[in-house]
């Protein structure tokens, strides 16, 4: 299973999500520190999830990456993390 | 480890902005790295840049310090504000500006407007 599906899961799981989108953006990080040949370590994820609602920004980010410890463990090298409540609009 | 923890609290506590990087200001070897340095500089903040890459007790250190897994982190007056994600949001929001406000750091407000503008232009 590749890492963005175990990603998906973890945080469908935990956080039950009214919005989840996982990408993985490794390949743009060719070349730079932490990209490993075979990729797998950059992603990219936009999450909306009513039990973040009224969580603060650094509390909310915490959470995720506690979630995903394992995937930390095992080579995620960069996370970049647009999260919060269901009511946080969506897109910029 | 406990030495790591000793100096990240130095730097901490002796510097009022502290952004714990991968590279320094001048040479960013990370692009999230670059990105927060490059908010700091444009706005003209004086901050201190602590190379990561340079000491492999603190890069492993600072995670645990502040309990997040991913590079760079930046403290205000010794508080944990984020990483490159929230810093980006911050400066877009104005809440950057505010806690420089509330912090007493100086800061170049004409140029965080600017910011603001070019980004809401594109």
């Amino acid at each position: 299973m590749s890492r963005a599906s175990r990603i998906t899961t973890i945080l469908r799981d935990a956080f039950a999500p009214d919005v989840l989108e996982v990408l993985d953006d490794s390949e743009r990080h060719r070349g730079h520190s932490g990209y490993r040949e075979g990729g797998e370590t950059h992603y990219r994820v936009r999450i909306r999830a009513a039990v973040f609602d009224g969580v603060g920004r650094i509390e909310c980010q915490r959470r995720i990456h506690k979630a995903l410890a394992g995937e930390f463990a095992s080579g995620l090298h960069a996370l970049s993390l647009d999260a919060g409540g269901s009511g946080r609009p969506v897109g910029r | 480890m406990a030495d790591a923890k000793e100096t990240i609290g130095a730097e901490i506590g002796e510097n009022d902005v502290v952004l714990f990087m991968k590279g320094t200001s001048a040479m960013p070897q990370c692009g999230f790295s670059s990105r927060v340095a490059g908010v700091l500089n444009y706005l003209n903040v004086d901050f201190k840049d602590v190379n990561v890459l340079a000491d492999e007790a603190i890069r492993q250190g600072i995670k645990e310090y502040s309990d997040w897994p991913t590079i760079p982190q930046l403290y205000v007056k010794g508080e944990f504000v984020g990483g490159c994600d929230i810093i980006t949001e911050m400066t877009l929001s104005g809440e950057l500006d505010q806690l420089f406000d509330e912090k007493g750091v100086a800061y170049d407000k004409a140029a965080a407007n600017k910011i603001r503008e070019s980004n809401r232009a594109s």
